[in-house]
């Protein structure tokens, strides 16, 4: 048998291997990013949730807090913030339809992820738009 | 555990641009990752410039000629160079696929790019350590389970269930879906990933196999199978054409179906 060698490192003894690139190389697909944005605009509905609970108290406790909340929607920043919310509620709901869609099993074909991906994005930005149409043509945006 | 960035020692720093070829007259330049394990350095990406008058035209051939005529220490793993075997799995231009069946002609902007297999732990180069990946397609038990005495010929199977494996049985474990999928990168640890999924549904539907119940209990579970969110990568990169996704959402329906 040979004496073991001490100044050799032994066979077992661990390299710290390299992790390699995974975003940073990745190439981004179409669904991969409306997977992250579904993420988003979610976390963002709780943001807007507060927005509306807040318009709702106010409007239960007295047109002095209510004037409030009307004069920080109808700000620029507040207005911004109220169409984000209305595209993050919109989109969610669509890309949540397209997701309902996949879990019953349906709509894996690559024709008709993609069409239904982008049917998601197009269609969250344009009914965002309408509803904003909508509101100032009968409340005249306020 | 979601780590955006590279760990410090992952980091990718600079690497080595080599000569080109002399007396060629038509070339591709080629970007590798290069990570050699015995000389304490981070990874860097080396440039090489092929001849294509003299090479074939898949990715696979522009690396054997890169190994053969350029630099022989350039390490990556090959084998049937015809899409059978999925030793050449590797992220191309920014998408996982078999070097062998992807053309460099098909690489549209500039500088063909190769990186290993993403977010893997790196053996050497383009070599990536899948041990944990087998170990997942281990767990799922791909082989036939049964109760019932063995017959005295072969399990019999009709046409109709025999083509209920269609899609899945085709498989080459490459791991170019488990590795494409952003939940795994996060989740290797407890999420199983499209692959071992794919391969689970393929034993779930096998008409022959008598352990379905306790292959789904095996799967039921918040990360083995529900860290799947449909991101879609995994069906986008298989290079075989299957769809590991609809794979994913057959087992997440027959786990709802048994209890309804």
């Amino acid at each position: 048998m040979q004496p073991a060698n001490p100044s050799k490192p032994p066979m077992t003894a661990r390299i710290e291997r390299p992790l390699s690139p995974h975003l940073q190389t990745y190439r981004w697909t179409l669904t991969m990013a409306l997977s992250i944005v579904h993420r988003a605009t979610g976390v963002a509905l709780y943001f807007g949730t507060l927005l509306l609970a807040w318009w709702l108290i106010a409007a239960a406790s007295g047109p002095g807090a209510y004037a409030n909340v009307q004069a920080f929607t109808g700000s620029i920043i507040g207005k911004l913030i109220v169409f984000g919310y209305t595209w993050a509620l919109m989109h969610h709901l669509l890309s949540g339809l397209r997701h309902l869609v996949w879990d019953l099993g349906y709509g894996f074909k690559a024709s008709e992820r993609e069409a239904m991906t982008w049917g998601a994005l197009i269609g969250g930005v344009s009914l965002t738009v309408l509803v904003w149409i909508a509101a100032y043509a009968i409340g005249g945006g306020r | 555990m979601v780590e955006f960035a590279l760990p410090k020692n992952s980091k990718i720093t600079g690497g080595k641009t080599w000569p080109k070829p002399v007396g060629a007259t038509e070339t591709r330049e080629f970007k590798v990752y290069r990570w050699n394990p015995d000389d304490g350095k981070n990874p860097g990406i080396d440039t090489y410039h092929i001849d294509i008058n003299d090479c074939g035209p898949m990715v696979l051939d522009g690396l054997i000629w890169i190994k053969n005529h350029i630099d022989p220490t350039l390490t990556f793993r090959r084998s049937c160079r015809e899409g059978v075997c999925g030793s050449c799995a590797m992220n191309i231009d920014g998408q996982n696929t078999l070097a062998c069946t992807k053309s460099m002609h098909d690489v549209k902007d500039g500088a063909v790019k190769v990186n290993p297999l993403p977010h893997q732990p790196v053996v050497k180069d383009l070599v990536p350590d899948l041990t944990n990946f087998y170990a997942q397609y281990a767990s799922i038990e791909p082989w036939l389970k049964t109760t019932t005495p063995t017959p005295q010929k072969e399990w019999r199977q009709s046409h109709e269930d025999r083509e209920k494996l269609d899609g899945l049985y085709e498989c080459i474990l490459c791991a170019c879906c488990s590795t494409s999928c952003p939940s795994y990168w996060w989740n290797s640890d407890r999420y199983l990933g499209p692959a071992a999924l794919l391969q689970a549904n393929r034993w779930v539907k096998d008409s022959r196999d008598e352990a379905t119940g306790e292959r789904l209990d095996n799967l039921e579970d918040p990360f083995r199978l529900y860290r799947c969110h449909t991101i879609m990568n995994c069906a986008k990169a298989c290079p075989k054409g299957l769809n590991p996704a609809e794979a994913i959402a057959e087992l997440k329906l027959k786990l709802v179906e048994r209890q309804i």
